[in-house]
């Protein structure tokens, strides 16, 4: 079973991403979008986490990165940037999707 | 793929419904089924039609609107949070008793259980907001 996790909050502001992190099993997907898209920024504590998790396949939204600021190459290795046509294929390509908000 | 989605804050306060929009939006253009939208707590407000946004700001209740023309969507607003928000339609303006109605075309006012048969009859149920 397949989850695809997605979180909506800076990590620096609420812990749904450590909650998520912690929930997030082996062959799994998180996507940061909307806030969230501060846990994908290079060099802070909580991308040490996300270089940690292991089997877990990391996504950040592309257009609220854009919207925020934040230049694509501030984004963490390994983390993919998407789309919403992406977005909308984890979401079908998952068993289930869990929104941790 | 059968989708749900489920949209829980209003417009102008929060990203939600914004996302909600674009995902309902990506997911049709890729032939996706939209079996319903859910608006609930604060989502409501995006199904009155007395919102007037500046000409040079998207129109968040006039885009699900015109979205839910073009595909036949069946857009939902909660009816407990409708009433305490404000947000009514014939029915609701009859039954307690209101000197008017607004709810924005393409929406309906039901109840809890359509949000449940949405989990249960979609393959999928996407929640945006808090």
């Amino acid at each position: 079973m397949s989850i695809l996790h997605t979180v909506n909050k800076s990590p620096f502001e609420k812990s749904s991403m450590d909650t998520c992190l912690a929930y997030a099993k082996e062959g799994s997907s998180v996507l940061m979008y909307e806030d969230g898209i501060y846990g994908a920024i290079k060099g802070t504590a909580i991308a040490d986490k996300v270089s940690a998790a292991s089997g877990v396949k990391f996504y950040v939204l592309g257009p609220d990165l854009k919207a925020r600021g934040v230049a694509e190459d501030k984004v963490v290795d390994g983390i993919e940037i998407v789309d919403y046509a992406k977005f909308v294929s984890l979401a079908a390509e998952n068993d289930k999707v869990q929104a941790w908000v | 793929m059968k989708f749900a989605i489920q949209v829980n804050e209003g417009p102008y306060q929060h990203q939600a419904t914004d996302s909600a929009y674009q995902f309902t939006k990506a997911a049709l253009e890729a032939g996706h089924e939209i079996m319903r939208v859910f608006f609930y707590h604060d989502g409501v407000n995006n199904g009155t039609n007395l919102t007037t946004p500046p000409q040079d700001d998207r129109n968040v209740v006039n885009r699900w609107s015109e979205l839910a023309k073009q595909h036949d969507l069946d857009m939902v607003v909660c009816v407990a949070a409708a009433q305490r928000r404000g947000i009514v339609d014939e029915g609701e303006m009859q039954r307690n008793g209101k000197d008017a109605q607004n709810i924005a075309e393409g929406f309906r006012i039901s109840g809890l259980g359509q949000l449940i048969e949405a989990g249960i009859q979609s393959e999928r149920l996407v929640v945006f907001g808090d």
